[in-house]
């Protein structure tokens, strides 16, 4: 059998370093020793398969039990891709987020604001065979976190991506275009390259957004992918 | 071409997404021979880190309809997350070289901007010895952290470093 093909090396700046002093979680978590490089194996090389028969799909978060939440209600849609440009199809996101008033329903989270009986913050999509995905939520609110004084984290959905190999896995976080906070995050900025972290950064579309209901965002990911490394990369 | 997308904390509050029967492998029924693996999860200081998300793929043996493959666990108020599966194999390696048997381990929690690769392996495998990643790791006090201790019948231990001393070894593919 033919030996898996590497994975392509992040482009410098693209990825996040695990020590990013400004994000104080990351001090006494990031590994000193270099980590070693492996080629990958079949191991690597293959990953879990989901299935919406195993994994239900809940594509609407902005429902529960047929109430609806409070807040803005919004569409999020995308492609996933691989780095090559090729669509990921039948691929699971897991999604979660804080509520409209910016607490998760999560007994972890002691945050002042109020809950939402009609919000619980998490959902389940899957690819289709063109590598899209559509859900429908409601804009998540800013909060307070304890990293430096008066700081808040900018509105966000934290997004769970498997891709075809163990390989692939991604988790990340979409933000909202124009926010303020975006400038202060320690998380947000803790990716060196500008053009990646905007990337981060969903699109208001129109197109998305449908009359009377729901304003849309564009956000597509993009998995590693096996190609050769560009040139001058 | 395009570029992947940056990764970001996995943060606090992933429970949202949490199922706890992820944490046992063996729960569709799979026939085989059932393990535990547990261990503790600590930061550069020593101190146990709660509410990490660890991951376990498995080449071996082939997922199935009663076999995922994959598992998830937190870690407790202790640091200490556990799984149960089923024993693997040896798997093919790189150039028809034979790779003993292993787990992969995919870490992630508050401050960990992006997940962190390892392996486990068995104790007392013989084929650890002859293993292509094992042999990558070339000071033997490091490759130590990439193996399991037998702790009782069917349970293995397996604790995570992520700083400092006696840090496990991770793996960038």
């Amino acid at each position: 059998m033919a030996d898996p093909a590497p994975f392509r090396p992040a482009a410098p700046g693209t990825q996040p370093p695990y020590d990013v002093p400004a994000y104080l979680g990351t001090r006494k978590r990031h590994p000193l020793q270099q980590p070693v490089r492996l080629d990958p194996t079949l191991t690597e090389a293959n990953g879990p398969r989901f299935t919406p028969a195993l994994f239900p799909a809940d594509a609407d978060l902005s429902r529960v039990d047929g109430h609806s939440a409070q807040g803005q209600r919004i569409i999020v849609a995308g492609t996933v891709t691989d780095e090559d440009g090729r669509p990921v199809p039948h691929t699971m996101l897991e999604l979660w987020q804080a509520n409209a008033a910016g607490r998760y329903h999560h007994p972890a989270d002691q945050h002042d604001a109020p809950l939402d009986a009609h919000f619980k913050g998490s959902g389940r999509v899957f690819t289709d065979a063109a590598g899209r995905y559509r859900f429908l939520s409601v804009l998540p609110g800013a909060y307070p976190w304890p990293n430096h004084k008066n700081a808040w984290r900018p509105n966000h959905i934290h997004f769970s991506l498997f891709g075809p190999a163990f390989a692939t896995r991604l988790i990340t976080q979409m933000y909202f275009p124009g926010d303020p906070l975006l400038a202060y995050d320690p998380i947000y900025n803790g990716v060196p390259d500008a053009a990646a972290r905007a990337r981060l950064v969903a699109a208001f579309e129109l197109d998305l957004t449908e009359p009377d209901y729901a304003l849309g965002y564009r956000f597509d990911i993009v998995l590693r992918g096996r190609g050769a490394t560009p040139m001058g990369i | 071409m395009p570029i992947a997308t940056a990764s970001q904390t996995i943060g606090p509050y992933w429970h949202l997404i949490e199922d706890p029967s992820w944490a046992d492998l063996t729960r569709l029924g799979a026939e085989g021979e059932r393990i535990t693996l547990s261990g503790t999860v600590t930061d550069g200081d020593g101190a146990p880190f709660s509410d990490v998300c660890v991951e376990l793929w498995q080449p071996d043996p082939a997922a199935d309809d009663r076999f995922p493959g994959f598992g998830r666990s937190r870690t407790d108020a202790a640091g200490v997350y556990r799984f149960t599966t089923l024993k693997p194999g040896p798997v093919a390696g790189r150039g028809n070289a034979i790779q003993a048997p292993h787990l992969a381990l995919w870490v992630l929690g508050r401050g960990l901007m992006r997940g962190l690769a390892t392996r486990v392996y068995f104790a007392g495998e013989p084929r650890n010895e002859t293993d292509p990643v094992l042999g990558l790791v070339e000071d033997p006090a490091r490759r130590a952290t990439l193996v399991a201790a037998a702790a009782g019948p069917g349970a293995w231990r397996f604790d995570i470093r992520l700083q400092g001393a006696g840090e496990t070894v991770f793996f960038e593919v």
